[in-house]
Parts: C-alpha cells; sequence; structure tokens
C-alpha cells in the first residue's frame, strides 16, 4: 500500500474538481431525530460544504448505490406472438465521498458473493468498476463493533482512504484510479512524523471501542444451539419488518418479479431486495412456507450470517455498524443476541 | 465539461462474446440473458401435471445447453414471472427439452393455459447432479414418489440408454392412487428396453387397478437388495425420503450413497439471491442434489 499526506485545502480542492466531472454523492445531513441528533444520508451532493464528513453514522448505508434497493434485470418489448429482451448495465461513474471504513469492508464481502463466486453480477460489477470510493477514518460510537469482527481496518475495496491527522489528510491509496486522481492535486510524500501520527491514531480508535462482541465461536455455538429456546423469545419480540436488512451494509438477498406496461407494450424483470424475516421469505407455490414461524426466520438471519456465510468465506456477514439494531424498533440488536446465546452455552 | 473519470463498459471484455453457457460458472457474461424457447408438444399427464417440450430457438444457444441428470433450469414468461423447474428428458437429447410442471403457482397456472408456439425463456442448466457416472458398475435403486418421477425421469433415460455399464436396476414407484401416475405410456419401455424393474403402488386403489395398494416403503422391504453394492436415487416429498433413506440405512446402504433432490423457493439459480437457503448453504448452488449424509447435516433440510 502506499501512503501520501493532503493538506486539507488540497482535498477540498480535490472534490471540487470532481465535483465539477462527475457525480459527487457524500454524507449529507438530512434532518434531527427524536432525540435531537443529527441524521444523515449517502445522497448525490453539489458543493464541498454539504458533506458532513464529521458523520457518526448513516442510518441506511451506501450499499444501495452498489445494490440497488429496485433494479431492473432486463426489459421486454412484446409484440403479437413473440418478444424481446433487452439487458442494459449502469456505465454512469460516480464518486463516493466519506465511506468509513465498516461500509467498503461491506463492499469487500458482497465483493466475494457478486464478483468472486460462481455467477459473477454484471449488474453489481458495473457499478462498483463504475464507482470511485475515497473512504474516511472516524472514532467508534458506543455501538459500533466493527473491531470485533475485523471490519475496522481497510485493506482493500476503495481508491483513497483518509485519516484526519487534524491539519492534513493521512491517504492510504487503494488503486491506480486514486493515485492518478492524486496528481492531480499537491499530494506529499509521508514524513516519520506523518507516520508516527497516523499510528497514534490509529491506536486511539482502536482504544474507544465500548462494544466487544466474541464471533470465534459462533459457527459451532449457532449449531448447537440451533433449538435453543432462546430463538423463540428474541423471535416473540421481532415484528417480521425487515428493517434490519434494508439498513445493512452486507444483506444481499433479493426477490424477482415482473412488470408490464398498461398496454402490454413492454415490461421488465424486476430485482428487488428482500429480508429473510418478511413472512413470504421462504414461501412456496401451494403456500407451503419453509419458515413460517417470527423465530425460524430470524434465527436464519444469524445462522447466515455467523454460519452460511463462514462456511463459504471463511468470514461473518457482518461488519459491526449496528445499524440493524439501531433501526430494531424492539431492540433486537448483535450484541445483544449473541450474548444471550453464549451465557446459555455457559449455564 | 471534462469529465475525471469516464465509465466503464464491462461488456467490452472478451467473456461477454458468444452465447451465454451456464456451465462456465465462474465466466462474467449476461447471467440474466434467456434462451428463447418455443414449447413444441405439450403432452397432458395428469389433471394437475402436464409435459412440455422445449426447443431453443438459437442454434448456437442450442448446441451450447447441456446438462447432467438432476439438474434445473429458470424457465421464465416474461411479463409473468421465472420459476424453477428440474429437467425430465434425457441429457443426451440436444433436440429439445422436456419439463414436467404441476400447476401450484401464477406462472406454472398459466402455462398450462399456453398453447403450443409460444415463446418462452430459459436459463440454464443450474445446480448439482446425480452422479450417474460414480454408479456405473453398480446397483442402482430409483425411488420416486408423486411428482418425483419427474425429476427421476432424466437419471432413467441416461441409466437406461447406458444400460450396460450398471448392474441391476430397480425402479420404485408410488402415488396417493391410480389417476396420479405420471408417464404411465412409458413404463412397458422402460421395462422391455431399458431392462428396468419396475414396481409401482398406490395408497388408494380404484374400480380397475390391479396392481400393489400401499406404500413406497413397503415395495421398499420386498426388495432384496446388495447394500455393498447399491446406489440410490430418491425423490419425493421430504416425508417420503426421510422414510425410505433411514430404512436404506438401516439396511446397512451408506448415506453418501443415497442421493436426494430437495426443493426451495427460488429467484436467480445462482446462489445469489439466498432465498433457496437451506442449512448453511443455498439449495440452488450446494444441490437441489445432496447425498443423504449432507442432507442430514443441514439444518431445516427435511
Amino acid at each position: 500500500m502506499l501512503f501520501r499526506t493532503l493538506a486539507k485545502a488540497e482535498f477540498r480542492k480535490l472534490v471540487e474538481l470532481l465535483l465539477a466531472a462527475n457525480e459527487v454523492v457524500g454524507p449529507k445531513r438530512v434532518g434531527t431525530n427524536v432525540r435531537g441528533e443529527p441524521l444523515h444520508q449517502f445522497l448525490p451532493v453539489s458543493a464541498f460544504d454539504e458533506l458532513a464528513l464529521d458523520y457518526a453514522n448513516t442510518e441506511f448505508p451506501p450499499k444501495t448505490y452498489f445494490l440497488p434497493y429496485r433494479e431492473d434485470l432486463c426489459s421486454y418489448r412484446f409484440g403479437d406472438d413473440d418478444w424481446t429482451q433487452d439487458i442494459r448495465y449502469q456505465v454512469h461513474p460516480r464518486v463516493i465521498v466519506g465511506m468509513h471504513a465498516c461500509d467498503i469492508n461491506g463492499l469487500v464481502k458482497l465483493d466475494k458473493v457478486f464478483t468472486r463466486d460462481t455467477f459473477p453480477s454484471p449488474y453489481y460489477l458495473s457499478r462498483r468498476k463504475n464507482t470511485l470510493i475515497i473512504g474516511i477514518d472516524h472514532l467508534p460510537g458506543p455501538k459500533c463493533f466493527c473491531r470485533s469482527v475485523g471490519a475496522d481496518l481497510v485493506e482493500r475495496g476503495f481508491d483513497l482512504f483518509l485519516s484526519d491527522l487534524d491539519t492534513r489528510y493521512f491517504v492510504a491509496i487503494g488503486s491506480d484510479r486514486g493515485f492518478g486522481l492524486l496528481q492531480r492535486v499537491d499530494a506529499k510524500a509521508i514524513t516519520d512524523e506523518d507516520r508516527a501520527d497516523y499510528l497514534a491514531l490509529r491506536h486511539r480508535i482502536a482504544d474507544a471501542f465500548e462494544t466487544h462482541v466474541d464471533v470465534q465461536n459462533l459457527p459451532s455455538l449457532l449449531d448447537i444451539e440451533f433449538e435453543s429456546k432462546l430463538w423463540k423469545k428474541w423471535g416473540d419480540k421481532c415484528l417480521s419488518c425487515g428493517a434490519c436488512a434494508m439498513v445493512c451494509p452486507t444483506c444481499y438477498c433479493y426477490g424477482v418479479h415482473e412488470r408490464v406496461s398498461i398496454d402490454f407494450r413492454c415490461g421488465a424483470k424486476v430485482k428487488q431486495l428482500h429480508s429473510c424475516n418478511l413472512l413470504d421469505f421462504a414461501m412456496v407455490a401451494g403456500n407451503h412456507n419453509f419458515r413460517p414461524t417470527r423465530e425460524s426466520r430470524l434465527k436464519y438471519r444469524y445462522y447466515h450470517q455467523h454460519r452460511g456465510f463462514v462456511e463459504a468465506y471463511d468470514e461473518p456477514n457482518c461488519v459491526g455498524c449496528n445499524r440493524c439494531g439501531h433501526a430494531c424498533l424492539v431492540g433486537i440488536n448483535p450484541p445483544d443476541v449473541i450474548a444471550d446465546l453464549q451465557a446459555e452455552e455457559r449455564r | 465539461m471534462t469529465r475525471i473519470l469516464h465509465g466503464v463498459d464491462i461488456t467490452r471484455g472478451a467473456s461477454f462474446r458468444g452465447v451465454v453457457d451456464f456451465n462456465q460458472r465462474y465466466r462474467l457474461q449476461h447471467v440474466d440473458r434467456n434462451f428463447k424457447s418455443t414449447i413444441t408438444t405439450i403432452v397432458p399427464l395428469t389433471d394437475m401435471e402436464k409435459l412440455f417440450q422445449l426447443r431453443i430457438d438459437d442454434d448456437a444457444e442450442r448446441a451450447t445447453f447441456g446438462f447432467l441428470p438432476g439438474q434445473f433450469v429458470m424457465l421464465e414468461v416474461p411479463g409473468y414471472g421465472e420459476v424453477p423447474i428440474s429437467i425430465s428428458s434425457s441429457p443426451s437429447n440436444k433436440a429439445y427439452i422436456e419439463l414436467c410442471i404441476r400447476r401450484a403457482g401464477t406462472v406454472t397456472n398459466l402455462l398450462h393455459r399456453a398453447r403450443p408456439g409460444a415463446k418462452v425463456g430459459l436459463r440454464g442448466p443450474f445446480g448439482t447432479h446425480f452422479p450417474t457416472g460414480q454408479m456405473k458398475g453398480h446397483d442402482v435403486l430409483l425411488i420416486a414418489g408423486g411428482l418425483g418421477l419427474a425429476p427421476l425421469r432424466a437419471p432413467i433415460f441416461d441409466i437406461t440408454e447406458n444400460r450396460a455399464a450398471y448392474g441391476r436396476v430397480h425402479i420404485l414407484y408410488g402415488t396417493k392412487d391410480p389417476s396420479q401416475l405420471l408417464f404411465d405410456y412409458q413404463y412397458e419401455t422402460w421395462r422391455r428396453v431399458g431392462g428396468v424393474e419396475l414396481s409401482i403402488a398406490v395408497e388408494h386403489a380404484d374400480a380397475d387397478w390391479k396392481g400393489e395398494v400401499g406404500l413406497i416403503t413397503h415395495l421398499l422391504d420386498r426388495l432384496t437388495l446388495d447394500a455393498d453394492d447399491t446406489f440410490a436415487i430418491v425423490c419425493g416429498p421430504p416425508v417420503m425420503f426421510k422414510h425410505v433413506c433411514s430404512r436404506l440405512s438401516a439396511r446397512g446402504v451408506p448415506m453418501d450413497r443415497m442421493f436426494v433432490s430437495l426443493e426451495r423457493r427460488m429467484h436467480c439459480g445462482m446462489g445469489k439471491c439466498y432465498r433457496c437457503n437451506v442449512g448453511h448453504t443455498s439449495t440452488c448452488i450446494d444441490g437441489p442434489v445432496f447425498d443423504y449424509w449432507s442432507v442430514m447435516n443441514l439444518k431445516e433440510s427435511i
């Protein structure tokens, strides 16, 4: 990995260059919640000052710029007895500024599913290749547990990654595209002082975590506790609303349906993100439901993230952002559910 | 306006040239391109099931399409939806594909109203297959309950077309009543041309029924089998294959020599939508054909 430093004014200049030429998306303040705390969302910005780079977290992850909630997989034109299929992928370039390490690591996990596994997805890959990512470090919030799942540091999946050293940014360069971008501004070679300040910041971030979740033993524990009554306890709380999957930076399950225009001349095959907690997730024709109960559906969200995904990719499909716990109306959150399972193990 | 970033068109890569081949699982290609196919013949089987013969329109796509027994396709009626259907025809048949379809949901009910000549879309083949190659030199026991005969028909073709390579071949088939029997016009061919011992039982006989009455497990209990030298393929409702496989296991057939096919909701066939998730994996990539030992280790698979 190559590193540079960038004066804050130079970073502003870089973003303004990008703003003049391309669509730029970043954390934008969109309101306040009931407790008066600011709410942020990844949205297109038109000026540097619209970027709230010191945001704590966004309610919704930036994954929707790669896996949109709804996307046409293909379109159809219907004739009298025949039809034609047309497939397009997004080629419109976009810049995302201000992604946190957890969300970039979320993309790295999605990359494994959608670009490196069987049947790579041209839809995802096209969006990924056409998006330039500038990430940024932040001090963890009280509920962040990304460090527990190894998602607090980024090694890949971005073009540039900034760490705020007060007077300047320490910049990790993740791609040749990012390297080329830095040549348009006055980026400096790093000094011993930069390195020391950066490492001190790394320690400050690492020491700031308040929430810790032990996930090492989860794959086997989830098998052993599959019949546990704890699932009923948590399942009875669950409203089956699916919010957890909607705000998750790594949940990718979806459904496909077809849309037809009112004159029957055209249609589309539509992919829409789904949630394993919704009632119809595993329901088949004839109305048999493989997971009819809330507890079985809630359990499978954990079982996929911390058992199935580990089996396939040797790591959990969770980046520790706790957005699901924050969004849940009844307080179901990974640190508490996992701690409950581990307490049962020790009982 | 000078663009700093230029749009990247991924389809300019070499892997997008030529027709889509779903057997190349790791190739970046148009995974939602369907092969336009014509329904050439519709064979009524029962009041609930019909057999559809489909011919892929494009010569190059038809030549590329090849499958193994037990694999499935995603069948799409544009404007209505897409459904996973196991292939019922012979893997050696390059002219057309046969799909045995029960009317159960929106798409399948529509298909039952379709006429020959209708254009549908096919993607696939997807999933794992019955390892008929590995079974060569051994006895094979094929057991089907109800609609389970549909996915069993492809391995039956495969085995009877290469009959000399196998030892004794038995088919046990059971349905609720005689009106539910599928492919009854082929039984004589399987017995006399295919050299297969076919036993059929129905749970409820009608006035004309002269054959066995009872559950499929009764046929199985009467059968003499060489447990050390037998492979089994079992298709049917979970309650049926669970009983059949545990009996086979009790008689000494190793669980990794019994193969079953699971059914789940599917929206992609490619391990992405995860709707067919069973236990710690997905039915479309690691299945639908699993050996019974794997099934025993998949949570909520039975």
